[in-house]
């Protein structure tokens, strides 16, 4: 990324930062993570504050039951991964997320679209809003700037409110995605 | 290190664990769970390790996995971390741990100070059929593995004495700790029930995230 990039995005509020700032409201201290190129600005903000636990863990699912385990013992988290990860995920959200009624709040970095040039990565993308769908998940594709704010605090107050996962997916319109350098 | 057997037939009293004795799940869970008198959270992992469990006495503590094979060890260190002031024990299945070894790094490296894991192994799928375990099949030591990926205080119970012995040891530490208990091929004891929501609400309960009943909460008039 370019300074003067980021120095823009600084001064509008970055995606990154909107994020992070509306974890930290909702009182969602616990992040775990799958690390993800798109991702790195808000793994390093959660990093830099204080008021948040954050961590790698080696697959996401293993992440899912970390949440699940420290949401019933009263702290509220989220999942940080990209597309493939969450591809992983079907068994734990049909064994365990939905089921035990877990507000599993969940951030995936949309790869496999809009310019994806790994065909793997755009197969892989195909399987994520039908797995979704199959549960009957609720997620909200974040493309603009201007409602991610808005749809983040609310998925995560509706997911606590009514003890049922969320996935917020960030669209390469929104983050810029992973770029084909060649 | 231990030798492979050379026939490649599943070999359940192979010497991996060195010479520790094959105890029983049940009995040895009866064992930890006569010791927990500090409102200690068990997460008992899928399958006949939840069975035992549940047969060992029914706690508001025990938290039931129905599903999500794996995920005993996450799920406690997801509590151990909410909770720091419990003890917070995790029960898995061998074949359970192998399907997410990588946890053990994760647990290695937040080092919660309240985290006791406990490997059953008896070197098959019981539960689908008595399968051996490819780690069964090439005599792999969990109890090492553990050591490698960061628990230091990671043992085998050579016996039933010695397995009270780690679970008091493990019950006092401040870093996370995992025992390995060789096991027969019984299968459990009792069936859990099968209702998530309900497991789960008596957890909170048990655990005092859910506070007092409902009754309780009614406000009066005033």
């Amino acid at each position: 990324m370019q300074v003067s990039e980021a120095q823009q995005e600084a001064a509008a509020g970055a995606w990154h930062e909107i994020v992070r700032e509306t974890l930290k409201r909702n009182n969602v201290r616990l992040i775990a993570y799958v690390p993800d190129r798109v991702l790195t600005p808000l793994i390093a903000g959660v990093h830099a504050d204080p008021f948040f636990n954050a961590f790698p863990t080696a697959r996401e699912e293993e992440a899912v039951g970390i949440l699940a385990g420290a949401w019933m013992g009263g702290m509220r988290g989220a999942l940080l991964m990209q597309t493939s990860g969450f591809s992983t995920l079907a068994n734990v959200l049909a064994s365990l997320a939905v089921p035990y009624q877990i507000p599993l709040i969940m951030f995936v970095s949309e790869r496999g679209t809009l310019g994806e040039f790994n065909w793997g990565q755009s197969l892989v993308c195909r399987t994520m809003r039908p797995v979704l769908d199959s549960l009957a998940m609720e997620h909200h594709t974040i493309t603009r700037l201007d409602e991610l704010e808005f749809i983040a605090d609310r998925s995560i107050k509706q997911a606590v409110a009514t003890q049922a996962p969320v996935a917020c997916i960030l669209s390469p319109l929104l983050t810029g995605g992973k770029v084909f350098k060649r | 290190m231990t030798k492979t057997t050379k026939s490649g037939k599943p070999a359940p009293a192979a010497p991996r664990a060195g010479n520790t004795k094959v105890m029983n799940r049940f009995d040895l869970t009866r064992r930890l769970v006569a010791r927990l008198k500090s409102e200690e959270a068990v997460i008992g992992g899928i399958g006949n390790t939840n069975f035992d469990l549940w047969a060992a006495g029914q706690r508001p503590q025990n938290f039931y996995m129905l599903g999500s094979m794996g995920l005993a060890f996450p799920i406690a260190l997801g509590v151990a971390l909410a909770q720091p002031k419990r003890r917070v024990i995790a029960l898995e299945g061998d074949g359970s741990l192998l399907m997410q070894l990588g946890c053990l790094t994760t647990i290695a490296m937040l080092a919660p100070k309240n985290l006791s894991l406990i490997v059953m192994d008896n070197g098959i799928y019981q539960i689908t059929g008595a399968q051996p375990t490819p780690a069964a099949a090439a005599a792999s030591d969990l109890v090492a593995v553990a050591r490698g990926c960061g628990i230091a205080e990671s043992a085998w119970a050579a016996d039933e004495e010695d397995f009270e012995r780690l679970v008091e040891a493990s019950l006092a530490a401040t870093v996370p700790t995992l025992i390995g208990a060789r096991i027969d091929h019984k299968p459990g004891t009792g069936t859990t029930d099968r209702d998530p929501v309900q497991i789960r609400e008596r957890f909170m309960r048990g655990i005092g995230v859910r506070g007092v009943a409902v009754v309780e909460k009614t406000p009066t008039p005033a």
